[in-house]
């Protein structure tokens, strides 16, 4: 039994240290102001759920510009279905080894905070967010490369 | 001199838009929309027309793949069902291109409804003809139609896809109440939110 328990116990925890590293938010308010307000910060903001297979095929390109474009923080905001997050959302950053900071938003009130991120959003994902001193820079598209994306970030931002 | 180059640009103005294929533009609230003829997943063919005693319409463009639109099919289900009696049918087309995505073919649709118990037409959109004329461009992606075929609701069907429970604001339904009553509806569209139609490449 001693046995079993030490077994599972460090099972348990590394749940539990995975799930600590994905905030969650349920309004997307609440997000900017928490997670993409730093005032020197360069932020690079992707849309994205593991069911939306366009966005997991680019998620490798941002997860390069987070580490090899040191001027931008590229922040991966989830959209998965609620029921999802432990069932597929946990796995998948786990799986892949996401080493950006992902943020769960489980706000299902689209119409409400699409608008906010961008009134040009028609609701399509992937899309793409530069913030750079509180101004924002919206995309509904797709990069192809890691190229595309980073010449993208950098016209923007210079 | 300048007779002649404003000549030209009426010329080239006239060539661009004679040979550029008519991109047609979306429905927009008032707009009448198009009947059309397709086939169900039950073989028949069916189109609006066929309703005479309609008082409205509600077309749902949704499709079998797409995890946003199958968190819909129970909705949908219970939607057409609710509001059958009430004199508005509901009829739900898939207008992707099982080339671009398997999962969508007319075969699977049959699969799919059957597994569902869906108890409105599933209609396919064959060719692709009639989702751009609507200007449809998610799934699901939802159109009210008066019994004229005047667009009175274009968008989501409700405001929470995690759950049926969870919806504060039934936009499809709330806009059927309003034509009912005949008001506008408010709001008249909202964005669908979805998986992206798949167009043959």
């Amino acid at each position: 039994m001693k046995y079993l328990l030490y077994l599972i116990f460090p099972l348990l925890f590394s749940n539990i240290i995975i799930a600590q590293k994905v905030a969650t938010f349920d309004n997307y308010t609440t997000l900017e102001k928490e997670i993409l307000s730093d005032k020197n910060t360069i932020y690079v903001v992707n849309f994205w759920a593991t069911w939306c297979a366009p966005c997991v095929k680019e998620l490798p390109h941002f997860e390069k510009l987070n580490s090899e474009n040191k001027s931008v923080k590229v922040v991966l905001i989830s959209l998965d279905f609620k029921n999802q997050f432990e069932t597929k959302l946990l796995p998948f950053l786990k799986r892949k080894n996401i080493q950006s900071e992902v943020v769960f938003l489980s706000d299902k009130d689209y119409n409400t905070w699409l608008p906010i991120v961008s009134k040009d959003w028609s609701g399509s994902i992937p899309a793409t967010l530069i913030i750079k001193n509180g101004k924002k820079i919206f995309a509904e598209r797709i990069f192809s490369s890691y190229d595309e994306l980073n010449e993208y970030v950098n016209k923007n931002i210079n | 001199m300048k007779i002649l180059s404003s000549l030209l640009v009426v010329i080239a103005t006239f060539l661009f838009s004679a040979f550029t294929p008519d991109a047609p533009t979306p429905y927009k609230i008032g707009d009448k929309a198009t009947d059309f003829k397709l086939k169900s997943v039950d073989g028949k063919m069916y189109s609006m027309a066929d309703f005479k005693s309609a008082k409205g319409f509600i077309v749902v463009f949704t499709c079998n793949h797409c995890p946003f639109a199958k968190k819909y099919e129970d909705r949908i289900n219970d939607l057409a069902k609710k509001y059958k009696p009430k004199g508005y049918i509901l009829l739900a087309i898939n207008p992707n291109d099982p080339g671009v995505q398997p999962e969508d073919s007319f075969e699977l649709m049959k699969v799919r409804a059957k597994e569902k118990g869906f108890v409105f037409p599933y209609l396919f959109d064959e060719g692709q003809k009639i989702y751009p004329q609507y200007g449809a461009t998610k799934t699901p992606h939802a159109f009210l139609l008066d019994k004229n075929l005047v667009v009175k609701y274009i968008g989501a069907i409700d405001d929470n896809v995690d759950s049926a429970s969870e919806v504060k604001e039934k936009y499809l339904e709330n806009a059927i109440a309003a034509l009912e009553s005949g008001k506008t509806p408010s709001p008249e569209t909202t964005k669908a939110i979805g998986c992206s139609i798949k167009a043959k490449q």
